[in-house]
Parts: C-alpha cells; structure tokens; sequence
C-alpha cells in the first residue's frame, strides 16, 4: 500500500498528474451539464410564452422546425 | 461552377498552399531546429568555444568519473566522443549506456562544460523482468545503442551529414 | 450528412447515443485505472513514473483528434455551409484545449524526474503549445466580433489554418533531433510497448474518447437549444 502512495519515490509526479486530469476533465464536464441545464431551462420557458400565444393562433409548436441556414444563428461562445 | 464547388476549391488550395509553405519554411529552418548536434556534428562544424549549443548522443561506457562534486564523462555516438564536466544535479535516468542532451559551451581544451544535463530515453517500454530475459538471451544491448549501431544515430537523432 | 441538418434528428440521434457513450466511458475508466495504477508492471527504465503515460498519451491524442474534428467541421461550415457544422466545432474546442493543457501538464510532471527538466523548447513540445494557443485563439475570435457570424468564420478559418500543425506534432519526434522520444505504438514495426502496459493505454484511450462523445454530444445540444432560443427571441422581436 505504501508503495502505491509513494509511487517508488515518485509519487510527487505521479498522483498530481492524475489529481490535475480528473480536476480538468470534471470541471469541463460540470459546465457543460450546468450549460446545458441553464439553456434548456430558458427554453422551456419560451417555449412554454410561445405555447400559450400560438395555441390562440393555432399555429404548429417550434419545435418541429428544421434549423435552415437562416434561421441559424451561431451566437457568442458559452464557455 | 457552382458557389459551393468554388468554395471547396479555395480551401482546398489554400490548405495546400499552406501546407506548401509550411514545408518550405521548416526545410529552409532545418538547421535552426536542430535540438541538439552529436559529437561528430561538432567536429564538423567546428563549434567556436564559448558559444553555447546543446550536445546529444550516448554517455560512454566506462567514462563516468566523479570528482568531488563534478562529474567528467564521455558523450558518443558510436562515431565520435567528445569529453563532457558538469558540476550540478543529474538526472535519475543517468547513467552509461544510457541517451542524454546537455547544455553548455565548449572550453578552450575541447572539453565541453555543461551547464544542464537532460537524461533522454527510447520509446520502449517494458516491465523489468522482460528486459532481463532479453539481456540474458543476449538479444538486446540496451535500446539506446541498438539504434545507435542500426542507425547510426541515438532515438531522436538525425544521422550526422559526414556519416552514410 | 444532409439528413442530420435537422436538428430534431440530431437530438434524437444524441438521445439514443448518449447513455451508450456514457456506458463505455464509466467502465473503460474504471477498468483503465485499475490497470494502469494497480494491474500493470512498472516499466524497467521509467519505473513507476511510466504510470503518467496513461494519462498523458491519451491526452495527447485526444488533443490531437478533437481538433482534427474541429478542422473538418470548420471546412464542413465554410464550404457546405452545413447549420451543425459550426455548432460541431463550437463544442469541440474546449474540450480539445482541455485534453492539450492535460497533456502539457502531465507531460512536465514526467519530464521533471525521467529527463530532469519540466520543459524544453524541442519540436514536439513546442507544437503542442502551439495547439494549445490554436485552441484558445479559436474560442477567442468567435467572440472576437460584434457579428458572432463573423467570429465564427474568422474561427473557422483559423482552425484550418492550423491544421498543418497536427501533422508537424506527429511527425516531430522523426522529423528532428529532439528531447521527446519517438512514437511507441503507432509506428512502423508495431508498438514498442509490452502487452501490460499497452492495455492500460488503450483503456484510458477508449475512456477519454467516450467522454469527448459524451461532452460533445451535450454540448452540440445546447447549442442547438441556445439556436432555438435566439429563433425565438427574434421571432417575439418581430411578432
């Protein structure tokens, strides 16, 4: 066990390298789910106004529609 | 010919005209890139002394002597050695036999004084027990040198112009 | 690639995938730790230093790859201006730059103690920085301009621009003299690693695919969604 810890003498290296990996990889990870959780939150919401104005018109849910080039809008970068 | 076709037309010229340049310009800097000369690469270009470069090649068997808080070793490759003194911290990996870069200038006796020695190591990896067996059967020397003798240079080396 | 313009069929595509992906990340994570920290041998030059490779190559390569997708989505966007091109290269970059910074990173934390330097300016080392700074340059430009088309085309453009660096990080170690050793396992007379550590490598390799998967997925969504909502914001603009 001891061996493991101390990586033969290079445990200073070894166990920082995957601390960093593991710190790196979670941390894109939680903002990517906690961007994902804001966008589709902000969404539903819009969807949910739109919802109620367009069923008093009639017209078909946003969803459906297929993105064209047009409508398309690339936007500022969300980290 | 449509929008799209020319739009695929100038990227893929310009990624070839890139590509092109890039080639071009990293030919043109070969020398400069160079990270290190071996030794035959400083008899050849006859370095200045004083001027600082790096040397590469192998650490000599049987030349590592250690003066006090210097250590005096040889560094080859296989064609020529040049003498190497270095006062400071080695790296774990040093050792005869094994590959190693070192940073400094050559005095006026033709002795190069480093200021940095860089341990550098072959891409093999293995446990202990399998590069025993190999050494016992006689099939392998040390990587570092097997390259060196197939090659003529060390891993990472080009070979020196005066060699082939 | 016309059919996957619609977005709905992306979200469903991504929908049915995304737990596979998951799957295969949770359990070649576990399975490539438990050999690359317990399960394997050190190595009988490198000791058990050897056992940062399992980051670090896997790193690297990711690096490597996320921005080669990026590169395709960026001439994708530029020439068939495909809509989900650009939100392909969007999700990629961090996700790239990440694997980059973990691959520089660890690879000092391994040249300290086996070459007795945490860097050094040779070929292989320098171009990954340069990909690092391709990277961040790319996040930087798209949000560089007022019209984040622009940006993204400025960003676009860069990325292919870049490209030619990918095969210079390859080919650097053969190309010039340099401090990093040459390629172990995809060369010419197979790999140069013993069985034991090789499946640990490839075992991590597969975990920080399937997380690139994952990650991207979920990102490419969002952007769809971000998409969608800027659609609808313009659209109560003008409704």
């Amino acid at each position: 066990m001891n061996d493991f810890l101390t990586m033969g003498g290079y445990g200073g290296y070894v166990w920082p390298a995957y601390a960093i990996a593991l710190v790196v990889l979670v941390l894109v990870l939680v903002l990517t789910l906690r961007g994902a959780a804001s966008s589709q939150k902000t969404l539903d919401l819009l969807q949910q106004a739109r919802g109620g104005r367009r069923s008093r018109r009639g017209a078909a849910p946003v969803g459906d529609q297929a993105v064209t080039p047009s409508t398309v809008d690339t936007g500022a970068e969300r980290p | 010919m449509t929008r799209k076709k020319r739009r695929l037309m100038l990227v893929g010229l310009g990624m070839l005209l890139l590509g092109s340049a890039t080639a071009l310009t990293l030919t043109a800097f070969q020398d400069n890139l160079v990270f290190f000369y071996s030794p035959s690469d400083v008899q050849e270009k006859h370095v200045d002394p004083g001027r600082r470069f790096r040397l590469g090649g192998l650490v000599e068997e049987g030349s590592v002597h250690k003066d006090g808080t210097t250590v005096r070793f040889n560094v080859t490759d296989l064609n020529n050695s040049l003498p190497v003194s270095f006062t400071g911290i080695l790296p774990d990996l040093f050792r005869e036999g094994q590959g190693v870069v070192a940073e400094g200038a050559l005095d006026g006796s033709g002795t190069f004084k480093a200021v940095e020695v860089l341990a550098k190591h072959d891409e093999n990896y293995m446990p202990p027990e399998v590069a025993e067996s190999l050494k016992k059967s006689g099939k392998w020397t040390g990587a570092e040198t097997e390259r060196m003798k197939e090659q003529g240079h060390p891993a990472g080396m080009t070979a020196p112009a005066s060699a082939k | 690639m016309h059919r996957f313009a619609n977005p709905a069929r992306f979200l469903r595509l991504a929908t049915i995938l995304l737990p596979w992906a998951v799957g295969v990340t949770v359990i070649s994570l576990v399975a490539g730790l438990a050999y690359a920290l317990v399960l394997s041998p050190a190595d009988y030059q490198q000791g058990e230093t050897v056992r940062i490779m399992y980051i670090h190559v896997p790193a690297a390569w990711m690096g490597m790859f996320a921005y080669t997708m990026m590169a395709i989505a960026s001439a994708v966007a530029l020439i068939w201006k495909h809509p989900l091109a650009d939100l392909a290269g969007k999700a990629s970059a961090p996700v790239g730059a990440a694997f980059t910074l973990i691959c520089l990173v660890t690879g000092s934390l391994w040249g300290k103690p086996m070459w007795g330097t945490w860097w050094v300016w040779d070929a292989r080392l320098t171009s990954m920085l340069i990909l690092l700074f391709l990277y961040l340059g790319y996040m930087a430009l798209q949000s560089a301009f007022d019209d984040p088309r622009r940006g993204q085309k400025a960003a676009s453009v860069l990325a292919l621009v870049g490209f030619v660096n990918v095969p210079i990080i390859k080919f650097s170690v053969d190309w010039w003299n340099t401090l990093h050793q040459p390629a172990s396992v995809v060369k010419m007379g197979g790999p140069a690693i013993d069985a034991s550590m090789l499946v640990p490598l490839l075992l991590m390799a597969l975990a920080f695919k399937g997380y690139y998967v994952v990650v991207l997925l979920i990102r490419i969504r969002t952007e769809i969604a971000e998409a969608k909502i800027r659609t609808l914001r313009m659209a109560e603009l003008h409704g």
